[in-house]
């Protein structure tokens, strides 16, 4: 078998649980967007041009309350900022690719695939380990298709009071359950929460991800340079 | 703007918020204290997702008592914890879920 097939297998294997909570995520995704007014075909056209839940779900959020296009484009890019960071991290590993992976890449450049990725990345030195990020997120990409679809197709036959919405924060607590076990995370964690929960009534936008997330890393450098210094 | 043109723009700011460092930086500026920093991205990021679906109700008020999920949160966080495993931390938390809103 070809190395880098493994190596798309293995981004497949690993991302594999993590896709369990976005079948319920697509589902209510196809649903929502077809209460609120859009057609299945654009319905569709979200899911494959955006390719991000969260997006997807913001747009549809704040397009239903009746936002201007700006507020919800703008919006859409405050809820989007964390791929700065995401890319960022990734960008070293990839930094040798040509320009047509690049963009492969950063299409399919999620959360799920990056938390995988992000780990296998530390580990491998094999010069095309980026097949892992592409395995993980063509994965997504099938599940996420095919779940908008059929939640256009069953629309509300799924009843919303099992509270499927609650898998998406379960999700994001299992990709951090390595870091509960270490102290400077766990004080990351908590400030970065506190300031999303605290402001996100009152940071503009949609923005409080990227403003707690600037605070939990801000956080990070402070504490990482002071157990050095002891 | 029609529902199209609105899309094409999401997807737009999408894709560029994920292009954008891949394509900037050079893996020459990195260093050692640069990546101990960014190692933190996940912790940093991820909690701003889960605290406010958890401690949040559907008009963005703190709702801290009769709140399921965040017991949920807590028993699913334990089994993480313990069990190290991404699929035991999730079914944990859905079916602690459930169990408090369908039985108890």
């Amino acid at each position: 078998m070809n190395s880098n097939f493994k190596i798309f297998l293995k981004g497949i294997i690993d991302v594999s649980p993590l896709m369990i909570p976005v079948v319920p995520f697509g589902l209510i995704f196809g649903i929502l967007a077809i209460d609120i007014g859009f057609t299945p075909l654009a319905t569709m056209g979200m899911s494959l041009i955006i390719f991000g839940g969260a997006s997807q779900i913001v747009l549809l959020q704040l397009f239903s309350g009746g936002a201007s296009s700006l507020v919800i484009i703008s919006s859409v890019g405050a809820v989007n900022s964390r791929h700065l960071l995401y890319g960022a991290v990734v960008s070293e590993h990839v930094s040798d690719l040509k320009l047509f992976w690049k963009i492969i890449i950063s299409y399919f450049l999620i959360d799920q695939a990056f938390a995988r990725s992000n780990e296998y990345f530390k580990k491998s030195n094999d010069k095309n380990k980026y097949f892992h990020l592409i395995g993980g997120g063509v994965t997504c990409w099938v599940i996420w298709q095919t779940t908008t679809f059929l939640g256009i197709i069953l629309g509300s036959a799924i009843p919303e009071k099992l509270g499927l919405s609650f898998a998406v924060p379960l999700t994001f607590l299992a990709l951090l359950v390595n870091d509960f076990r270490k102290m400077i995370n766990v004080i990351v964690i908590i400030i970065s929460g506190l300031v999303a929960t605290l402001g996100y009534n009152y940071i503009p936008y949609k923005a409080y991800v990227i403003v707690a997330a600037f605070a939990g890393l801000f956080t990070a450098m402070i504490l990482t340079k002071i157990i050095k210094k002891i | 703007m029609s529902d199209w043109a609105l899309i094409i723009y999401c997807g737009l700011i999408t894709f560029l918020t994920r292009f954008s460092m891949i394509a900037l930086l050079k893996k020459e500026m990195f260093n050692d204290r640069i990546r101990e920093v960014l190692s933190y991205v996940p912790s940093a990021i991820f909690p701003a997702i889960i605290f406010p679906a958890i401690f949040l109700d559907n008009n963005g008020l703190i709702h801290l008592e009769n709140n399921p999920k965040i017991l949920a949160a807590i028993i699913a966080m334990g089994v993480g914890i313990f069990s190290r495993n991404i699929l035991a931390t999730i079914f944990s938390g859905l079916a602690s879920y459930w169990f408090l809103i369908f039985v108890v």
